[in-house]
This record gives C-alpha cells, structure tokens and sequence, in this order.
C-alpha cells in the first residue's frame, strides 16, 4: 500500500514554525549562567525535537541534522553538562532564525546559502566541544550497510529464556517467534522444567523458555532485532550454525508462515539513510528547476481573524436580548395608546442601551491583544543591544491591552523605529552610563494602556534625553525656526518628527535607515492616532501614542459651517469659546492668532479651508472650537455647534480618494453625507504650530 | 463582499438587457450634456437617480461636486460639463446623476456623473461604431472610444473607465507640490 | 482490525499515523499528550498503544506508567516513538511498561509493519 505523507506536510510547516517561535521566546527567557530553568529548557528542547521528529519523517533531512545539533546542546544544558551561557543561547537564537529560512526554503523548494548552515553547524559543535567534521560523520548515514558485512551462517541456534515479567510489558513469545518464522524455517523446543505447580502459577508471568533453531541465510542483527524489545526481560543467547553442525538441516527452507516484514527486515539506520539521499536528491532537483531564488520569511498577509468563543458568545446574548426588546416593542405598537407611553419610553431605553452593547462587542470581535505586536520585541532588544554592546533590560507592561486589528498591523512598525531608537541613541554605553551614576542596565519599558477611550503605548527609557541644543541648532540651521524666537522644549522635541531632521553623530546599522521619525508620525496619524515626546536630559525620553479604540466609530461633536455640516472627533476637542476681536491678532506669515488663556492661538476658519459657501465669517458671530492633537493647539473657526453623537466612520478613499484634513465620512441622521476632520492632518497641512 | 453584492444586484437588474446584447451586439445609455448626444455602455451603469445636494469635498477640483450617500456608501459624483469645460447651468428637475461602476487600478469604484438628461437606450453592432476622429474640442479625445451615427445625428461613445478615472481627474493636481510643512509657512 | 490509541504532541505526526492506520483498516483513537492519551484510555478500550515520549503536559513515559496500572491496559501492547537510537532512550521506555519503539523518522510501510508484528 503506497501511502502519500506530502498530504500531512503542511501541517509539519505549520507546527514547525509554531514550534519556533516558542523555542524563541523561551531562549529569550533564559538567564544565562542560570541552569536551573529546567522548565524552560524543557519546553524549548521539545520543540526542537517535535521539528526533528518530523523533519526525519517528511524527509528534510538537512532540517533533522541541523536540529539534532540544537537538540545536543539542549539537552546538554538541561542535564548541566554544559552551562545556559550567553555565547550559547545567541548561537541557539541564530540557530532557530537558519532553521526557520531553512523549513521555508524547504516548503518553497528553494535552497539556503549553506555558509550560513556550516557556520552555525561549526559553532553549535565548538559549544558541544566537538570538531565540527565528527558532528556531521555522525548524521550521516552509515555508509556500509549492515547486511553486506555482517557474518553469514547456515542459521542460528537461540536460547531464549525470559524472565517471568515478560509479558508484563506487552510482549509475547508467540509474536516474536512468528516473526523469527518470516526469516527462515523456525523449530522450537519449549522447555517446561521451571512450570510451577497449578496453585502458584500466575497467569500473567511466563515460565517458559525456548531453544529454537532458525535456518536460512538471516543476518544476526536480523536475529537480534526480533528480541530487541525483550533485552533486559530475558536471557538471550545466539549461536551462529554452520553447515556441519547441522546434518540434519532440511534441504529447503519450508514456506515462512506468515509474510516476511518486507522494510524491517534490514539494519534500520541504513535504509532511513538511503530512504532520506533520495529525498534530498529529488528536492535538489527541484531546486535547479525553480532556480536560486532567496529565502523569503515574510508571513503571508491574511484577511481572517481568530476570534475568542467567549466574544461570539457574547455577540450571541446580546443579539438575544435585543430579540427581547424588539418582541416588547411590536407588542406595545399592536395596541398602543398614551397611557402606555412611559412602557414606550422604558422599551426604547432598552432599545439604545441594546444597540450601544452590542455595538461595543461587536467592535471587540475586531480587537486583538497588542501582545501580538510587543513579542517581537524581547528578540529584537536582544540582538541589537548585543550588537551595541549595551546592556538594555526589556520591561513589557500590559501586552493583553485590545486594540483593533487594523491598528494593531500598523502600529509594528512605528515601535520598532521607536524602541531602535531607544536602544541605539537614547540608552548610553554601559561605563558612559556607570560615568554618570546610573545602572550600566540601561531601561527601556513598553507599556500599553487603556484610558479614556483611547488606547496608549508608550516607549520609555532611561537614557540620555534628546539633545535641546542639537535640534535647536539643526531647525535653525534647517529653517525650521527662526533665531531670537523662545521656544518652548514641547516644540523644539517636536522638530524630530520632521523629515530628514536626525541629530544622530553618524548613522548606524541599528538606526537610521532612512526611515524617520516623520514616517513613524504618518503612521500613527493613518490610524487616527497622535504621538508625544517628553524628554530630561540625562534621565530618559518617553514617548507616548495615543490610539482610538476603534477604527469603525467615534464620538463626534459636529459643526455647521455655511449650509455644511462636519464632524469633529470629541477625543480633540478641549473646549469651545467665543473670540473677542480685541483679543486677536494678525500676524505676518502665521495667520490670525487668538490670545487664549495667556496663550497664542492659532485660527483656522474651516469655510476658508474647505471653501465653504455662505458661513459666517465674523469671528465674533462664530464660535471657536479649541482642538488639540500631538500637543499642539488651534481653534477651528466654526458657525455653530450641532448635536454630539456616535458616527460610523466611513471610507472616502473607497470610491474616491483621501482628502487632506478629512479623516473619513459618515452618514448623518438626514441621510446627508457628513465630513469628519482629521484634526492633526489639519494642523499639520496648514502648518499653524510653530 | 460589498462589491460583489451590487454586481450581482446589478445584473439581476439588467440580465435581460445583457442577454439581448449578447445576442445583437452591444448597449449603450445615451445622455444629453449641453446639445450633444453622449453614450455609455450600459453594463457599466448602475443606476439613474434624480439630482440631490451632495455635501462638498475640499481641496478637490471644481468638477468633483461633492460626494452622496449611496445606501451607506460614499460616493463622489462628478458634474460632467465643468469636467468637459463647458458652461454651467444651473440644475432641473431632469437633471439626473448616472451612477456607474468605474473599473481603476485600484479595484472598481462607484461614480455619479451628472449630466443635463437620459435619452434612450441604443443598440448597436460593433460595426456601427466608427473611430474617434480628433475633434479639437472641449471633449478629450482619450475619452471617447467611437462614434456612432443614428437617425437624430451624432452620438459620442464614451470610455466610461478613462472619463471617470480618480487618477486621472487628480493627474494635474499632482504637478502641485505635495503638502509642504513649515517651510511654506515661513514663505 | 484493531483499535488503536495513538498519542503525539504534534499534529502532523499524528496526522500521518492516524492516516496510515486507517488506510491499513484500523480503528484509531487520537491524544495530543499524555493527559488527554490517559483520558481516553480511560474511557475505551485499545488493542494497542503508539505513543511519542517528548509531549507537554504528561510525556510517553509516565503515560505508559500510568497505563500499565489500569487493568485494561495491563497487557496491551504499547509502543513508543522515539527519534532515540541510543539503549538508554529506549530503555527508558522498556522500563517504564512499554513494550517497544518504532524509532522515527519511519515511513508508514515501516510503521505498518511493526504494527502488524506487534498485533500479530
């Protein structure tokens, strides 16, 4: 029967690279010098032997040898004869990044660089204390097969005598002598003499023992393998049979009774070993075929999301009870009259608090744990602080915190700028910080929040603090500021979200990849997001974003401006105000600023913005709706205040295109399309903050 | 899936029409802007409403008068007379907006054009359309995909694709330097 | 036809074993580790018990331990897979009730086989 394992295959990839990801994590939990962590050292020696398992199985055989070394080194961690060091759990971290590029480049049919391999293979063995050439002679298969050179006889006499616990362990003698049938013509003689009288006999021992004869040209190991599960339960003897010992030898072997197990019959390890060539060959193949493509780790981008039982659970009653509330409601309509007009009220109650519950869990189908974006970062500090020669401790805080998966994908990013950042030019070198009285660990904490309604993540370290000067001095230079002008340090940190503003000395390999500052900023804002910097030299630097909760809806505030109407996101606005014109100034180059609690204000009239017909344009007939978004305040010139309410955000990108200071769309009560601002879009394009 | 379900609405609605086109060749929605006959294949066309004020777009050309509420959707509707240059007029009770379906680069989108009225529905066989001669007028001859002669005169075929193309409504805008920061604020 | 319990923390391996066996015409019980292997134990009866050695949760060995205290289990012939080719390994398993190895990687003519010898 031909049986296709490619089918399971898949599943191997998968587990694989699951297995991986938690060899990862429990590498990064490892203290070295630390040996005690059996757990951890156990749950990342099972999945390098699960991967070694299957690999063996699905044929990769590169994949088996490689892992085989890992698994050396584990083990010899756990039993303590080698210690957890820093040197090892880094060549066993390098070690799972080549075995990851080596199972895609096996899914893909795609070949590896084998220096890589071989570089890897070389220092796993001078950790095992072993050259690295003994290493690989030993995962290769053997080359003599043991059937060729094994001594012939006409047969073999065996003496078996097993012990009375025998069959305690599953085994039968009648199994293994049927199989000893299959390799040639079997006679046995039992030999009863131990038989114990009825009364002490028990059932489950075995008192028996055999000399059996086996003629045919069966190898000793052959011979041997039939009794290998019983070494240890028996006493065994095999004694080759020439051809003179054995006169009475028939001519010709009888028929074996039962079908001679056809692939067992030989050595093991050399048939895996030819059964393992002849995969890899068939792989190489492939390979030229495909052509020398590189590996790609990329993660394939999925439209699906894993949802939590107990959030469709939820889904579910509430549906139910709105089921509820809606029955009630067709019962009052049926005969309704004003004496049950209180019922009507206390139905439509329950109606909104309904709708408002459900629209809540709904929105959590949609959320996923951040943790999802920070498990990355243990592995990252790692290797660039290792990189750096810094000593940098991690501090994860609140990974559980939900935030809406949209968000979640493009906020990975952003933080891995920010945490590089924190680790190549805000955490000091170890003696500067030892220099300045701080711990040589330097700090950098992430932490994830919820506060109201919005979501928070902030990256924290403890470095030494943005340089005031530096930027001073490059917005000048830049042109960004303008000299003899006060500055606040809100401001002046502000200057790093600029484009191509990076006061770093040099750029390293760490940072500084072209990638700034300003991207992480334009990230943030797609979301609808908004980051803040504070900053003490030689203390640290903090960087918070604030996220909204969802993407799908918000608590609008919205605005009549001429017969328009538009929405501003409550989460911006911090109050609104009536401008007295005495209190206004026009300033060149800067517009219209209002003098707002000892304050400048900047002015943006929406009409004049949006070229609305028909608004009101006398400042002191208007109202002023005080915004605030990444630290920076303005007042949108508006006709008046409308209504407060939840609106669904709409995509206007959809069918047309994204509108600069627009966030999106919504429908109103009317049915009329409403616009809602995107107030940080705003400042940023009419430039009012500096 | 959005999507999906108005195409599959869509061609409930027609599938006799698409049928007939099948069988005699192909259909198109005539229109009349400022004098002239314009068509439009009809498989492309989603459906006809009355004109309704839309809300305005910033920063957007003139022609882009705002965009509508399409059951739930946002849709940007176009006026087609300022997107052919011609003189406005003010808008009528036969004033009607064509909402199409407009394939782009960027998957499909949907589209209300107003024109001045729907005129009837033509058939015609591939043969009877003639090329796009170069008009030197006002109308952009990328647009228009032919040309067809019936009994009341002259109709002109357009590329519903390339005429309500967002790429290409914002082509010119895009000479425009893209948001500057404080620099254009010191200027 | 047997019934056999098969016991692996991995899922493709599972997959495989579950596959072969049934294509061979046996009836096949699945457990992703020892507790859940004990459980269904617990529950069914099995004419023979396959079973990986490194599983979270409860590995082969006490698996096979705990197995061998259950009357139903006492004599049923249990096999465990190892990727172990050393004596110690293997032993471990011997010592702990278990009846024998199938070493992997093995293929499912390989498995077929020792199944067939096991169940005879």
């Amino acid at each position: 029967m031909a049986i296709d394992i490619g089918q399971f295959v898949q599943t191997f990839f998968e587990e694989s690279f699951e297995g991986l990801d938690i060899m990862e994590a429990g590498l990064l939990a490892l203290e070295p010098g630390v040996t005690t962590d059996l757990e951890k050292i156990n749950t990342i020696f099972r999945a390098a032997h699960s991967i070694k398992g299957g690999s063996g199985t699905f044929g990769f055989k590169d994949v088996t040898d490689f892992t085989h070394l890992m698994e050396t080194l584990l083990d010899g961690m756990r039993e303590g004869r080698l210690g957890v060091t820093t040197e090892g759990v880094t060549a066993l971290l390098h070690s799972v990044d080549c075995l990851r590029e080596m199972l895609v480049a096996a899914r893909e049919h795609i070949s590896v660089e084998p220096e890589q391999i071989q570089e890897l293979r070389a220092r796993l063995s001078r950790l095992l204390n072993r050259k690295p050439a003994e290493s690989q002679a030993e995962s290769k298969p053997s080359a003599a097969p043991g059937a060729a050179a094994a001594p012939r006889a006409a047969g073999w006499r065996i003496q078996f005598r097993p012990h009375p616990q025998l069959m305690h362990s599953g085994n039968d003698p009648v199994r293994m002598f049927r199989e000893l049938a299959g390799l040639g013509a079997l006679q046995a003689r039992a030999d009863a003499s131990q038989l114990p009288k009825l009364a002490d006999l028990r059932p489950e021992d075995c008192y028996l023992s055999w000399e059996l004869e086996l003629r045919g040209d069966a190898t000793r190991e052959a011979v041997a393998e039939v009794f290998a599960w019983v070494e240890g339960d028996c006493d065994l003897n095999l004694e080759p049979l020439t051809a003179e010992a054995a006169p009475e030898a028939p001519a010709k072997p009888a028929p074996p009774p039962v079908a001679p197990p056809g692939p067992s019959a030989g050595p093991q390890t050399g048939e895996e070993g030819q059964q393992g060539e002849l995969l890899l060959e068939r792989r190489k193949g492939e390979d030229r075929r495909k052509g020398d493509r590189r590996v790609n780790v990329a993660a394939s981008d999925s439209a699906s999301i894993r949802v939590g039982i107990d959030k469709v659970d939820a889904v579910i009653n509430l549906v139910g009870e709105l089921v509820t509330t809606q029955s009630m409601l067709s019962a009052l309509g049926e005969d309704f009259d004003m004496s049950r007009l209180d019922k009507l009220h206390e139905a439509l109650d329950q109606l909104d608090r309904n709708t408002r519950d459900l629209q809540e869990h709904v929105m959590r189908i949609r959320m996923l744990p951040v943790s999802s974006v920070f498990s990355r970062f243990p592995r990252m500090v790692h290797d660039v602080s290792a990189k750096l020669g810094k000593q940098v401790e991690l501090r994860i805080n609140g990974e559980q915190t939900e935030l809406d998966k949209t968000v979640i994908e493009k906020i990975g990013d952003p933080l891995v700028h920010l945490i590089r950042n924190s680790l190549d030019h805000g955490l000091e070198p170890p003696d500067e910080r030892a220099r300045a009285g701080k711990p040589e660990t330097g700090v950098i904490s992430l932490d994830a929040y919820h506060k109201s309604g919005s979501i928070f993540i902030e990256v924290d370290d403890d470095g030494r603090g943005l340089n005031r000067e530096a930027l001073l001095r490059k917005g000048l230079q830049e042109g960004l500021l303008r000299p003899g002008e006060e500055y606040s340090d809100e401001q002046i940190y502000d200057l790093i979200f600029h484009p191509g503003l990076s006061t770093a000395k040099q750029l390293s390999d760490v940072s500084g990849r072209g990638v700034g500052m300003d991207v992480v900023r334009s990230n943030i804002h797609d979301v609808g997001g908004s980051i803040q910097i504070a900053s003490r030299p030689g203390q640290g630097t903090r960087i918070t974003i604030s996220l909204p909760l969802t993407l799908a809806i918000l608590d609008g505030q919205l605005v009549s401006v001429g017969e328009d109407c538009y929405i501003i996101p409550l989460l911006s606005i911090i109050e609104s105000v009536q401008v007295r014109v005495d209190a206004v100034n026009r300033v060149a180059g800067k517009g219209e600023v209002f003098r707002f609690r000892g304050q400048p204000l900047p002015i943006l009239r929406l009409y004049e913005l949006f070229g609305t017909e028909g608004a009101v344009s006398d400042l002191e007939k208007g109202l002023l709706v005080v915004v605030e978004a990444d630290g920076r305040q303005v007042g949108l010139f508006v006709d008046d205040l409308e209504g407060q309410q939840q609106v669904s955000i709409k995509s206007l990108e959809k069918n047309f295109r994204r509108v600069s200071g627009v966030a999106g769309a919504t429908i109103l009560g009317d049915g009329r399309v409403g616009l809602i601002l995107d107030i940080s879009g705003l400042i940023r394009v009419n430039n009012v903050a500096l | 899936m959005e999507k999906k379900t108005t195409e599959l609405a869509t061609l409930g609605q027609r599938g006799l029409l698409k049928r007939e086109a099948a069988a005699e060749g192909l259909q198109y929605l005539t229109f009349s802007l400022a004098g002239e006959e314009y068509g439009v294949d009809i498989l492309k066309v989603q459906e006809i409403r009355g004109w309704a004020p839309v809300t305005k777009v910033p920063n957007a050309p003139a022609f882009v008068r705002g965009v509508m509420n399409l059951r739930g959707a946002i849709v940007p509707v176009i006026d087609l007379r300022l997107r052919f240059g011609l003189e406005t007029v003010e808008y009528t009770k036969t004033t009607v907006v064509i909402v199409a379906t407009v394939q782009s680069a960027n998957g499909s989108r949907i589209i209300g054009t107003v024109v001045d009225g729907v005129s009837d529905v033509l058939n015609l066989n591939a043969a009877d359309i003639q090329p796009a001669p170069d008009f030197g007028t006002a109308v952009h001859t990328d647009f228009i995909s032919g040309l067809v002669t019936v009994d009341s005169g002259m109709v002109m075929l357009l590329d519903v694709d390339r005429l309500l193309s967002v790429e290409e409504m914002f082509a010119l805008e895009n000479v425009r330097p893209a948001e500057s920061h404080i620099t254009a604020a010191a200027a | 036809m047997a019934t056999i319990l098969v016991v692996d923390d991995s899922a493709s391996m599972r997959q495989m074993v579950e596959f072969t066996l049934k294509e061979a015409g046996h009836q096949v019980m699945v457990a992703e580790d020892g507790q859940a292997a004990l459980n269904v134990a617990k529950g069914a009866s099995a004419n023979l018990v396959i079973t990986d050695v490194n599983m979270p949760n409860m590995d082969g060995i006490t698996l096979i331990r705990e197995l061998r205290t259950l009357p139903a289990y006492k004599f049923t012939p249990i096999l465990t897979l190892t990727t172990e080719s050393t004596t110690e390994k293997k032993m471990e398993g011997k010592d702990a009730g278990a009846t024998g190895w199938i070493v992997k990687p093995f293929n499912p003519e390989k498995l077929l086989a020792t199944v067939n010898k096991v169940l005879g």
